[in-house]
C-alpha cells in the first residue's frame, strides 16, 4: 500500500492520518492544533453571546424587569471579557493564522510545534480559571478592570478573573512567537518578504503588537492583585497610588489589542478580494507597510480613552492628534481594496459577501473614531453608546465579519468539503442587517445622550433600544447558522478539489485537506502573491494552475 | 549555532560590579540631592540593568536580529514612560 493511502485505500491527509481522543490532544500539527482552538473559541462566543442576550433583553424596556442593577453589571462586564480576552483577540491568528501561515508560507509546520500546543492548554486553563470565576458570581468593574473600583471598592471576583485575563495573555505570546520565528526562518525558496501573502504580513504585524503590548496588561494585572490583596499603594491614593496610573498601562495594551483583533481580518479581507475580483491587489507593498504602521502608531495614542479622566489637557491634544495619524494607514487599506474591485470580474460568492460587508462596516466605525478622537466631540459622546456603537462595528462588523469571511473562504481547504451555498450567502445577508438593525440605533442613542452600562433608562429611548434588541435576535440567528451548516457539511457536504475558488497561493496547491506535513514536495515560488492574470475573467485561476507545478498526491479513493 | 563560551571571571566581574553598584545605590539614597535624585537612581539602575543583559543574558555576543529585538524593546518602554509623563509633567501647566 502507498505511504500516500490510509488503510481504507483514500488519499492520506491531516484528518484520517490518526484517530481517537489522543491523537487529537497531544497532536503537534499546526491544523489539527488550529481545530482545537476553534472548537474552544466557539464556545466562549456562545457564552459571550447569551450575556449579551441578557443585556439587551434588559434594555428592551426602560425599566428594571429582568436583573438587579449588580446583575447587569456582572452581565456587561462579563461579556466584554469573554468577547474580547478569549474571542475576539485569539480569533484569527489561532485558528486561521495557525493553520494557513505554514501552508502561505510553504513549510511543513510552525517553527515550534510543542510550544503551539501548549498555547492551547495555557489557552484552557485561563478559559476555566474565568469561568470558575463566572460562576463564583462574575465581576462587576467592566472589562477595563478601572482603579480605583478595581482594587478599592469592588466586592466580586475581581482577581480570579484577572488572573484568567493573565494566563490568556501568555496562550498569545506562544502564539506570536511562534509566528514571527516561523514568518523570519521557514519561507520557501524564493518566497521573499514582498512575495508574501498580505494575510501573512497582516499577522506579522498582530504577533509584534502581542509580544509588545501583552507584558505590560501582564504586569499592569498583577500591581491590581498586588494591591488588593496586599495593599500595597500602586494605584489607591489613600496609600500614595494614582489611579489613573492604571489607565495609562492599561490602555498601553489595550488600545494596541484592537489593532490585534482588526488586523489579521485586514489580512483575510486582503485575500478575498483578490481571489474574488481574480486581480492583483492594487499597492501591495502599502498595505504590506499599512499593516506595520498601524502595528507601530497604535500604541501611540492610547489616551484617546482618557479625555476625560483628569489626564492633562495637553496630553489629551497631543494624543488627540496621533489617533488620528493610526486612521491613515487603515483609509489606504480601505481605498485599496476598494481600488482593487475596480473592473475586476467579481464574483458574489458567500466569502465576498462578508469582505464587502466588512469594508463597508469597517470605514464607519473607523471614521467614528476619527469622531471620538476629536477632543470637542469626545467630551459630549464619551462612556454614551456612541463609543460603544463605534466599537461594535469595528470588532462585529469588522473583525468577525472578516473571521466567518475567512472561515468559509478556507473551510473547502480545512474541511475537504463545501458548504451549502443558499445557506451561507442566506446567513451572510442576515448577519449584516442584523448587525446594523442592532448597532446603528445606538449611535443615535449616544448621541442624543444614553450613557453605557447602566440596566434603565428614560422612556423616550424605547424605540431606538427595543430596534437594537431585535437587530441583536436576527444577528443572533444569523450566527447560529452557519453552526449548523458547518457541522452538516463536515459530513454531508460535497466534496472540494484542492483549488476550488481557482485562487492563487501556495494553500491552494496541495490537497483538501492538506496531509500531515501539508507538501509533498517542499514548493518552491518564483512568482508574487496574487499574480492572477490580467484582462481573463473568470478562469485565470485554473489557466494559473495548470501552468505550476503541483504537489497533490495521486487521488485514491 | 555559535556558541560562545564567557569566562567563570567575566560573571564574577559582573556580580561584583552589581553588588558594588547597589550599594552606591543605598549610599545614594542618604544624600539629598534635589532634583537629581530620582535622575541618580534611575540612572545606575539603568546601567546595572545593562550590564544583566550585556552579559549574563549574552546579548553582547549575540547575533544582530536578537540586539534589534533588544534595543526595540527598550525603545517601546521608552513610549510607554514618555506619553504617560506628557500626561503628568503637563498636569500643572493649566
Ligand atoms: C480608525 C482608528 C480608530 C480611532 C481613531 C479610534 C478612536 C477611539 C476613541 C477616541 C475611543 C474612546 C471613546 C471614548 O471612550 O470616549 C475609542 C473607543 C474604543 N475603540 Fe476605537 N478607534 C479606532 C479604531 C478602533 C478599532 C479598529 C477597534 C477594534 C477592533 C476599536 C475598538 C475600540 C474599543 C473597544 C473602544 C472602547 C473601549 C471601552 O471604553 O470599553 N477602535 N476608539
Ligand atoms: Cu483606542
Amino acid at each position: 500500500m502507498s505511504e500516500l493511502a490510509n488503510n481504507f485505500g483514500r488519499r492520506l491527509h491531516y484528518l484520517n492520518a490518526d484517530y481517537g481522543v489522543k491523537s487529537w490532544l497531544l497532536t503537534r500539527d499546526h491544523k489539527r492544533i488550529a481545530l482545537l482552538y476553534l472548537a474552544s473559541i466557539s464556545l466562549f462566543f456562545a457564552l459571550g453571546g447569551l450575556m449579551a442576550v441578557g443585556i439587551r433583553l434588559e434594555l428592551a424596556t426602560p425599566g428594571a424587569d429582568l436583573v438587579q442593577p449588580d446583575t447587569y453589571n456582572r452581565l456587561f462586564t462579563m461579556h466584554g471579557v469573554l468577547m474580547i480576552f478569549l474571542f475576539l483577540i485569539p480569533s484569527i491568528p489561532a485558528t486561521l493564522g495557525n493553520f494557513l501561515i505554514p501552508l502561505m508560507i510553504g513549510a511543513k509546520d510552525l517553527a515550534f510545534p510543542k510550544v503551539n500546543l501548549a498555547s492551547w492548554y495555557v489557552y484552557n486553563i485561563a478559559g476555566l480559571f474565568t469561568l470558575w470565576a463566572v460562576a463564583q458570581g462574575g465581576v462587576d468593574t467592566g472589562w477595563t478592570f478601572y482603579t480605583p473600583y478595581s482594587t478599592t471598592y469592588s466586592n466580586s471576583y475581581v482577581v480570579a478573573t484577572a488572573l484568567g485575563v493573565f494566563t490568556v495573555g501568555f496562550s498569545s505570546i506562544m502564539t506570536a512567537v511562534n509566528f514571527i520565528v516561523t514568518i523570519h526562518r521557514m519561507r520557501a525558496p524564493g518566497l521573499t518578504w514582498f512575495r508574501l501573502p498580505l494575510f501573512v504580513w497582516a499577522h506579522y504585524a498582530t504577533s509584534l503588537v502581542i509580544i509588545l503590548g501583552t507584558p505590560v496588561v501582564a504586569v499592569t494585572i498583577l500591581m491590581v492583585a498586588a494591591e488588593r490583596i496586599l495593599r500595597i499603594g500602586i494605584f489607591d491614593p489613600a496609600l500614595g497610588g494614582d489611579p489613573v496610573l492604571f489607565q495609562h498601562l492599561f490602555w498601553f495594551y489595550s488600545h494596541p489589542a484592537v489593532y490585534i483583533m482588526i488586523l489579521p481580518s485586514m489580512g483575510v479581507i486582503s485575500e478575498l478580494i483578490t481571489a474574488f475580483t481574480r486581480k492583483r491587489i492594487f499597492g501591495y507593498k502599502f498595505i504590506a507597510f499599512a499593516s506595520v504602521s498601524i502595528a507601530v502608531l497604535g500604541f501611540l495614542v492610547w489616551g484617546h480613552h482618557m479625555f476625560l479622566s483628569s489626564q492633562s489637557v495637553y496630553a489629551g491634544a497631543v494624543f488627540s492628534v496621533l489617533s488620528m495619524l493610526v486612521a491613515v494607514p487603515s483609509a489606504i487599506k480601505v481605498f485599496n481594496w476598494t481600488a482593487t474591485l475596480y473592473k475586476g470580474s467579481v464574483s458574489w460568492d458567500t466569502p465576498m459577501l462578508y469582505a464587502l460587508g466588512f469594508i463597508g462596516l469597517f470605514t464607519i466605525g473607523g471614521l467614528t473614531g476619527v469622531m471620538l478622537a476629536t477632543l470637542g466631540i469626545d467630551i459630549h459622546v464619551h462612556d454614551t453608546y456612541f463609543v460603544v456603537a463605534h466599537f461594535h462595528y469595528v470588532m462585529v462588523g469588522g473583525a468577525i465579519m472578516g473571521y466567518l469571511g475567512g472561515l468559509h473562504f478556507w473551510w473547502p481547504k480545512i474541511t475537504g468539503r463545501l458548504y451549502p451555498v443558499f445557506w451561507s450567502k442566506f446567513s451572510a445577508i442576515v448577519i449584516f442587517v442584523g448587525f446594523n438593525l442592532t448597532f446603528f440605533p445606538q449611535f443615535l442613542l449616544g448621541y442624543l445622550g444614553m450613557p453605557r452600562r447602566y440596566h434603565v433608562y428614560p422612556a423616550d429611548f424605547q424605540v431606538l433600544n427595543v430596534m437594537s434588541s431585535a437587530g441583536a435576535t436576527i444577528l443572533g440567528v444569523g450566527y447560529l447558522i452557519p453552526l449548523f451548516y458547518f457541522f452538516w457539511s463536515m459530513r454531508y457536504g460535497e466534496r472540494a478539489d484542492r483549488n476550488p475558488w481557482g485562487a492563487i497561493g501556495l494553500e491552494w496547491m496541495t490537497g483538501s485537506p492538506p496531509p500531515t506535513h501539508n507538501f509533498h514536495e517542499p514548493p518552491t515560488v518564483d512568482w508574487d502573491a496574487y499574480a492572477y492574470l490580467p484582462d481573463t475573467p473568470g478562469g485565470t485561476g485554473e489557466a494559473w494552475d495548470a501552468a505550476k507545478p503541483t504537489s497533490e498526491a495521486p487521488e485514491h479513493g | 549555532m555559535s556558541e560562545h563560551i564567557t569566562p567563570i571571571r567575566t560573571y564574577l566581574l559582573i556580580f561584583f560590579a552589581l553588588m558594588i553598584l547597589t550599594v552606591v545605590t543605598v549610599a545614594v539614597a542618604m544624600v539629598d540631592l534635589g532634583a537629581l535624585n530620582d535622575v541618580v537612581a534611575m540612572g545606575i539602575a539603568i546601567f546595572k540593568a545593562s550590564l544583566v543583559v550585556l552579559f549574563f543574558m549574552h546579548v553582547k555576543k549575540s547575533r544582530l536580529m536578537t540586539k534589534i529585538t533588544v534595543v526595540a524593546s527598550a525603545f517601546w518602554l521608552l513610549i510607554l514612560f514618555g506619553l504617560t509623563l506628557s500626561d503628568y509633567v503637563t498636569r500643572g501647566f493649566l
